[in-house]
């Protein structure tokens, strides 16, 4: 059933009558990601204000594949069980090569996590969830409220917003873009956007199916029904599937995105003609990011910061882990914190995109390889792939997001790598529920098989040693302390410390080191 | 451990021969593609990502001028 768009209620501003009085953060765009800041702000105790040109949750064919790792936030937001409850996950992936079968495989989940490794629902759930769940946290929601300029000043920032009951301006101390990949603040602040343009376009469709087809993800390099090309079914909650299909640079989208075009070659795809068309669009794609997301009072978080191709299903998962990286560290910011904390955002995040746009590019490459050698490596790989397992690993139809390791320079000891300092603690069981769970969201000393020492403003954790939890965080050794960060991400671990030395490390911590 | 760079195969005739015998019949597209294979299994077999650098780097050394 397609999905029934409902628009949020437009509220006329009090500053439109009067000016309000100057507010701590204010986020720009209710997307993704600029709800889930809101939400992971108001974790925090801070109430942000968000403004929205429009009134309605994403519309069209955009993100459907959630990580883990996004569950997990997305779970500490309040949306993660609500989430994994409509998504779908699909198990079994096979990649075809001009209609021959090359190998398939059994995503097998492993156990021991809340939350599967990822699943496939349509980006307006996601934000109808967090438009709920941030109404309920009673944030300041505006809807219609369009952001026409950008004043900086050394201790805030002034917005000119519209609206249809006319202009207004609002000033806040911090000022955060979440207005996507075609940021209009990015481009008020004349900031360079960098990157490439992929020379492909894709046709993107969804489609509604109520024919049994197995919950399956597949993918044909150069099927014979779209010759050259590739294509990629996958599905998605509500009998609604999603197919990707290479065009060509040469192809002209008005054209090919017309019914009497696209039918044919959906058609062709599922193999019969019983479905429903729900949307459709011609992409391009690219990879690109501004070279510092913090500008003095204007943070850049999620599309407006970086973009991505979709193959491996980076860009909201990266933004997402954009909002995990700056909330807990704003908070403070706002609370007369260290300033360097957002340098800390800064480039950790960068570097994040680095990975994601590098992970990006390499899957647009396998799978729309230039003529010459690129693609002469890339048939040998989908030749062999057909005939020896080692190949298999090399075809790249886009990799699950996963979150990087971050570079820290910490306290770090001979236990399991997984865990090691700048790595998302893995979750495991508890007695009752669940690691992520109990690390919350602040500072946690977890101490494995020894006493923690004493040491102001940590919450210290002292499970019970489970097998998983050795398995995760033990490895060989008998006991291990470990510093987790808000963000759950491992500031530092020893198999034995003191207080000084946690310390320490809760200072680098706190001073954005 | 380093890239073995001494010759290695007892009987590099023998091999020699094989690998053109092993293009006969071949177009040269065809042969391009039996290579670009041929890298990819052997590579595989090696593993190691220091040996394969070298390897790759040796291979680079001047490519791009004539012979
Ligand atoms: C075909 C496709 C498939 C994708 N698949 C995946 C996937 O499987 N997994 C994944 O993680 N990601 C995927 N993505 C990427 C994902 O959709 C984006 O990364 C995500 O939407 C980014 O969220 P955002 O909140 O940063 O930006 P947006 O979702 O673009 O939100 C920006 C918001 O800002 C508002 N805005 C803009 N300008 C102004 C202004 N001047 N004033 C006020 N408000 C403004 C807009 O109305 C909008 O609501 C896909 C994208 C596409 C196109």
């Amino acid at each position: 059933m397609a999905y029934d768009y409902r628009p949020f209620a437009y509220t006329p501003p009090s500053g439109l009558t009067a000016p309000e009085p100057r507010h701590k953060i204010v986020i720009v765009g209710a997307g993704p990601i600029g709800l889930a800041m809101a939400v992971e702000l108001a974790n925090h105790g801070i109430q942000a204000t968000v403004l929205d040109d429009n009134n309605v949750v994403s519309v069209g064919s955009r993100a459907i594949c959630w990580s883990k790792r996004s569950l997990e936030i997305l779970d500490r937001l309040g949306v993660g069980e609500r989430s994994v409850t409509k998504g779908v996950t699909w198990k079994v992936g096979r990649t075809l090569h001009r209609d021959q079968e090359v190998f398939n495989f059994d995503l097998l989940p492993e156990s021991g996590h809340k939350m599967p490794a990822f699943v496939n629902l349509q980006q307006y759930y996601v934000e109808e969830y967090l438009a709920e769940r941030a109404t309920d946290l009673a944030i300041d929601l505006r809807w219609k409220n369009r952001v026409t300029a950008v004043e900086q000043h050394a201790d805030h920032a002034v917005l000119s917003i519209e609206t249809p009951d006319g202009p207004y301006q609002l000033s806040a101390d911090w000022v955060i873009a979440c207005d996507g990949a075609r940021s209009p603040i990015r481009d008020m602040l004349g900031l360079d956007f960098d990157g490439e343009l992929f020379e492909e376009r894709f046709l993107i469709a969804d489609i509604e199916m109520q024919a049994d087809f197995p919950s399956e993800r597949r993918f044909w390099f150069e099927p014979n029904f779209h010759p050259g090309q590739s294509a990629l079914l996958h599905k998605q909650p509500d009998n609604i599937y999603r197919i990707d299909l290479q065009l060509g640079w040469d192809t002209d989208p008005e054209v090919e995105k017309r019914p009497e075009n696209v039918i044919p070659r959906i058609e062709k795809v599922v193999g019969h003609s019983d479905f429903k068309l729900d949307w459709v669009s011609v992409y391009t794609f690219q990879c690109r990011r501004l070279r510092s997301f913090v500008h003095n009072r204007v943070l850049f978080v999620g599309d407006s910061a970086h973009i991505v191709s979709p193959f491996g299903a980076r860009g909201g998962n990266g933004g997402l882990q954009d909002v995990d990286a700056l909330g807990w560290r704003l908070a403070a910011v706002v609370r007369g914190g260290n300033r360097d904390l957002l340098d800390a955002y800064d480039r950790e995040r960068c570097f994040g995109a680095d990975e994601n746009l590098l992970n990006s590019s390499r899957s647009t490459r396998f799978m729309s390889p230039e003529d010459g050698v690129e693609r002469l490596f890339r048939d040998a790989v989908l030749h062999l792939a057909g005939r020896t397992d080692f190949a298999r690993p090399m075809v790249n139809s886009g990799r699950l997001s996963r979150p990087c390791v971050y570079p820290l320079t910490a306290p770090d000891a001979d236990l399991p790598s997984g865990a090691r300092p700048g790595a998302v603690a893995p979750d495991a069981p508890l007695e009752d529920g669940w690691l992520t769970e109990a690390l919350g969201r602040d500072v946690v000393l977890l101490a494995l098989g020894v006493a923690p020492p004493q040491v102001a403003g940590v919450r210290v954790l002292t499970p019970d040693v489970t097998d998983t939890l050795r398995a995760r965080y033990l490895g060989a050794q008998a006991q291990a302390i470990y510093l987790i960060r808000p963000d759950q991400v491992v500031a530092a671990r020893w198999i034995s410390t003191d207080a000084a030395a946690v310390s320490a490390a809760l200072a680098d911590i706190w001073e954005g080191r | 451990m380093p890239l073995i760079t001494k010759p290695n195969i007892a009987d590099a005739d023998g091999f020699y021969a094989r690998l053109l015998a092993t293009h006969k019949g071949l177009t040269e597209a065809q042969s391009h593609a039996l290579n670009a294979r041929l890298v990819l299994v052997l590579a595989n077999h090696i593993g190691d990502a220091e040996v394969l650098t070298q390897a790759l780097d040796l291979a680079r050394d001047g490519a791009g001028q004539s012979a």
